[in-house]
C-alpha cells in the first residue's frame, strides 16, 4: 500500500524532473544555440527559452505536480480508510 | 514636490508600514518565533518567500547584469528559478512532513548525530552571512543616491528597521512584513518596466514588449541590439561566449544552490499541512517569476537607452543621471580623444577597471581620475553594473514618483532578504547550538530569549558589514550558492530518498563538498586569480559553476563511505517512513 504510494510518487517525480531538464538544460543551454536559428517575431526559440520560457515551464511543472500528488493522496487515504473499515 | 522629497515620503510610508505589522505581530513562544507557528498561509507564504528570497541582487543587481552579459546571463534566470522545481517536487513537503524548527535539526536527527547538526550549522551561518553582506551594500547604495544621506547613517537606519521587526517579532513579523515587502518590491519593479516597454516597443507588457518591434520602425528590439552591439565591439547581445559546459555547470550550481538555501528552506516549515507546503513553492515561484522574467526585457531596453542616450553626447549636455552618478562614484568618464564628446565601446575604459578619483575636475568639468586610461581601447566609459535598475527611470526620463518608487522598493527587497537570513542565523545559534548541543536543560523561555539576542549580534554584524563592507563580497557570492549546493542540498537530498544513507556517510559527503568547493574557489578567486580563466579550470568549469561538481563528489563519497558502516539504526528507517508518508 505505502509501497505502491511511494513508486507512483516517483514516477511522477521522474516524469516532471524530465521535462524540467529539458526545458533549462536541453533547451536554454544545449540545444539553444541549434533552436536560435528559428525565431517567433522578434525572439530567436533559443534565446528566449533561457530567458523566459525555461521560467513559465518551472511554474507550470510546480502546479502539475501540486495537482498530481493532491490526488494520489487523496486514494491513498481512501485506500487507508478502506482497509481499516473493513 | 521634487524627487527627494518624494522618496523621503514613500521610504517613510512604507517604513512605518513595516514597524506597524511587526507591532501586530509579535512572537510569544519559540513556535512563533522560529517558525510563526505554523499558520501561514499558502499565498502569503508564497509572497514572503519571494520577498525572502529576492534580494538587493536580484532587484538590483540582476537586470543590470544581464544588460551587459546579454544571452550568458541567462543562467541567473534560469539558476534562481529553476531550483524551485527541486525545492517543491523533492524537499519541501518532506521537510515539512518533518515538522521540526531548523535545517541543521533535520539534518541532526536523520543522521543520528550532532557533529552531523555542526557541520550543517557551520555551513549555514557561512552561506547566511555571505549573503547578509550583500544586503547591507544595497542598503548603502539606495540611500546614498536618493537620499543624499551618509552611506554608514543608511546602513545604521536599516539595522534599527530590521531589529526591530525581526528581535520583537521572529518568523511571524518577519512574514507579515515580507508580505508586504513583496507588494512594495513588486509594483516598484513592474511600473517603470511597463513604462518602458510603451515607450521604446509600444506593447505595455515587458515580457513581450522586448521581442517587439522599436516603435514606428520595423526593426525589432533585440535585432537593432544585436547589430549596435556588434557595432560597437561587444558581442551580439543574444548569443553566448561562455562554453556550453560552464554556462550548464553554473546554471546547475545555482539551481541546487537555490534549493538548499536555509532561509528559503525554513519558509516551509511555517505553513499548516504538507500539501500546504507544495502548493506554496508553487505560488512562491510565481510571485518570483513576475520579476524574473520581468527582468530580462528590463535589460535589453536598459542597454538599449544607455547606449542611445549617452553615444557621442556632449559631456556638457550628458543626461543629469550621468552626473548624479558621476558624483558617487559609479561611473567615470576618460575622455580619450579629447573631442569632449562620450563614447561608449567594448574594453575597459581605465587600466585596473576601477576608477579612483582625485579632487581636480577636468577640461569638460567630469571628475579626474588618478588610474591612467586604458589606451588599447575607445571605450572612454566605466559604468558599474549595479545602477542599470536604478537609473533606469531617469535614463528613460519617467517621472519623478516612479524613481522614488524604484528607491522603496530595493529597500524592501534588500531589508526583507537580510531579515530571513538573520532569523535562520540567529535560529541556528539558540536552537541547534544552545538547545540541541551545549545547554540542552534551557526552558524555552531562555531560548526564545537567546534567540533574540543572537538576532541582535547578528544585525550588528551584518551591519559592520554595511559600513565597513569588506572588499571581496561581489567574489564570494559564488561561494554561498556553491557551499549549498555541495553540502547542504545532497544531505537533505540523501536524508528524504536514501534511507540506506548513514551517519558516516552523510559527514563525510557534506566535508568533502565543503572542502573541495572552498578550495577551488579560494584557489581562483583570492590565491591565483591571474590564473582564473578556461584554461586552467577543471574541465572548463568557473569558481561560479564548481558548486555543481562539489556536490557530484559529495553524492559519490557519501554513497561510498556509507557502505563501509553500519545501517542506519530502526527508528531512522521508521523515520523517514513517516517523513514520506502523506
Amino acid at each position: 500500500m505505502y509501497k505502491d504510494y511511494w513508486r507512483s510518487n516517483l514516477k511522477i517525480l521522474s516524469i516532471l524532473l524530465t521535462v524540467w531538464f529539458f526545458v533549462s538544460f536541453g533547451f536554454g543551454i544545449i540545444f539553444s544555440d541549434f533552436l536560435d536559428q528559428f525565431k517567433i517575431g522578434g525572439f530567436k526559440i533559443g534565446f528566449w527559452f533561457a530567458q523566459q520560457g525555461s521560467i513559465y515551464f518551472f511554474v507550470f511543472l510546480i502546479f502539475i505536480y501540486v495537482y498530481l500528488m493532491n490526488k494520489l493522496d487523496k486514494s491513498y487515504k481512501e485506500k487507508m480508510n478502506k482497509n481499516k473499515s473493513d | 514636490m521634487d524627487t527627494q522629497s518624494l522618496t523621503y515620503l514613500f521610504v517613510g510610508l512604507s517604513f512605518s508600514l513595516y514597524i506597524g505589522i511587526a507591532i501586530w505581530s509579535r512572537a510569544s513562544s519559540t513556535n512563533d518565533f522560529y517558525i510563526a507557528g505554523k499558520g501561514v498561509h499558502p499565498i502569503a507564504n508564497g509572497m514572503a518567500t519571494a520577498a525572502d528570497w529576492m534580494s538587493a541582487a536580484s532587484f538590483i543587481s540582476m537586470a543590470g547584469l544581464i544588460a551587459f552579459l546579454g544571452k550568458d546571463g541567462s543562467v541567473y534566470l534560469m539558476g534562481w528559478t529553476g531550483g524551485y522545481v527541486l525545492l517543491a517536487l523533492l524537499l519541501a513537503p518532506y521537510l515539512r512532513k518533518f515538522g521540526q524548527y531548523t535545517v541543521p535539526d533535520f539534518i541532526g536527527t536523520r543522521y543520528y548525530s550532532n557533529l552531523a547538526r555542526l557541520v550543517a550549522v557551520i555551513c549555514l551561518i557561512f552561506i547566511s552571512f555571505t549573503y547578509v553582506a550583500g544586503q547591507m551594500r544595497g542598503v548603502g547604495i539606495v540611500f546614498s543616491r536618493f537620499l543624499e544621506v551618509d552611506i554608514n547613517l543608511g546602513v545604521i537606519i536599516g539595522m534599527c528597521i530590521v531589529f526591530f521587526y525581526a528581535v520583537l517579532g521572529g518568523m511571524k513579523g518577519i512574514t507579515y512584513t515580507q508580505v508586504a515587502q513583496y507588494c512594495v518590491l513588486i509594483f516598484a519593479y513592474l511600473v517603470p518596466a511597463i513604462f518602458i516597454s510603451i515607450l521604446m516597443t509600444g506593447n505595455p507588457i515587458p515580457q513581450l514588449g522586448f521581442g517587439d518591434t522599436l516603435v514606428n520602425t520595423d526593426t525589432y528590439l533585440l535585432d537593432k541590439l544585436d547589430k549596435v552591439t556588434v557595432d560597437l565591439g561587444f558581442n551580439a547581445y543574444t548569443e553566448n561566449t561562455k562554453t556550453n559546459i560552464d554556462i550548464f555547470c553554473i546554471t546547475a550550481a545555482l539551481m541546487f544552490g537555490t534549493a538548499g538555501l536555509p532561509h528559503v528552506i525554513v519558509r516551509f516549515f511555517t505553513v499548516p499541512k504538507v500539501s500546504d507546503a507544495r502548493k506554496s513553492a508553487g505560488y512562491a515561484l510565481v510571485f518570483i517569476a513576475i520579476l524574473y522574467s520581468t527582468a530580462p526585457a528590463v535589460s535589453a531596453f536598459a542597454r538599449m537607452n544607455f547606449i542611445d542616450s549617452v553615444q557621442e553626447v556632449n559631456y556638457q549636455e550628458a543626461p543629469s543621471w550621468f552626473r548624479n552618478w558621476e558624483n558617487i562614484g559609479l561611473i567615470a568618464w576618460k575622455d580619450k580623444n579629447e573631442d569632449g564628446l562620450i563614447q561608449y565601446s567594448a574594453g575597459n575604459a581605465l587600466e585596473g577597471i576601477k576608477p579612483d578619483f582625485s579632487n581636480e575636475k577636468g577640461v569638460s568639468g567630469e571628475r579626474v581620475t588618478i588610474n591612467d586610461p586604458d589606451m588599447t581601447n575607445n571605450n572612454e566609459v566605466y559604468i558599474d553594473r549595479d545602477i542599470m535598475v536604478l537609473a533606469n527611470p531617469e535614463i528613460a526620463r519617467l517621472p519623478g514618483w516612479v524613481v522614488a518608487l524604484v528607491a522603496a522598493g530595493a529597500l524592501a527587497a534588500a531589508l526583507s532578504t537580510a531579515a530571513g537570513l538573520l532569523l535562520v542565523i540567529s535560529a541556528s545559534i539558540s536552537h541547534d547550538l544552545l538547545k540541541k548541543m551545549f545547554m540542552p536543560k534551557i526552558t524555552e523561555k531562555q531560548e526564545l530569549f537567546y534567540a533574540r539576542c543572537s538576532a541582535a549580534v547578528a544585525i550588528l554584524i551584518a551591519g559592520l558589514f554595511g559600513i565597513y563592507p569588506p572588499g571581496f563580497v561581489a567574489q564570494v557570492v559564488a561561494f554561498a550558492f556553491g557551499l549549498a549546493a555541495a553540502t547542504i542540498f545532497p544531505a537533505l537530498l540523501m536524508g528524504i530518498f536514501y534511507k540506506r544513507l548513514n551517519k558516516e556517510g552523510a559527514i563525510a559527503g557534506m566535508i568533502s563538498g565543503l572542502v573541495i568547493t572552498s578550495a577551488y574557489i579560494i584557489n581562483f578567486k583570492f590565491l591565483n586569480i591571474d590564473l582564473n580563466s578556461s584554461e586552467y579550470w577543471f574541465l572548463g568549469v568557473s569558481p561560479e559553476g564548481f558548486g555543481f561538481i562539489g556536490m557530484i563528489l559529495n553524492f559519490c563519497i557519501a554513497i561510498l563511505v556509507s557502505f563501509f558502516y553500519a545501517r542506519p539504526p530502526k527508528n531512522v528507517y521508521l523515520m523517514v517512513d513517516q517523513i514520506r508518508e502523506p
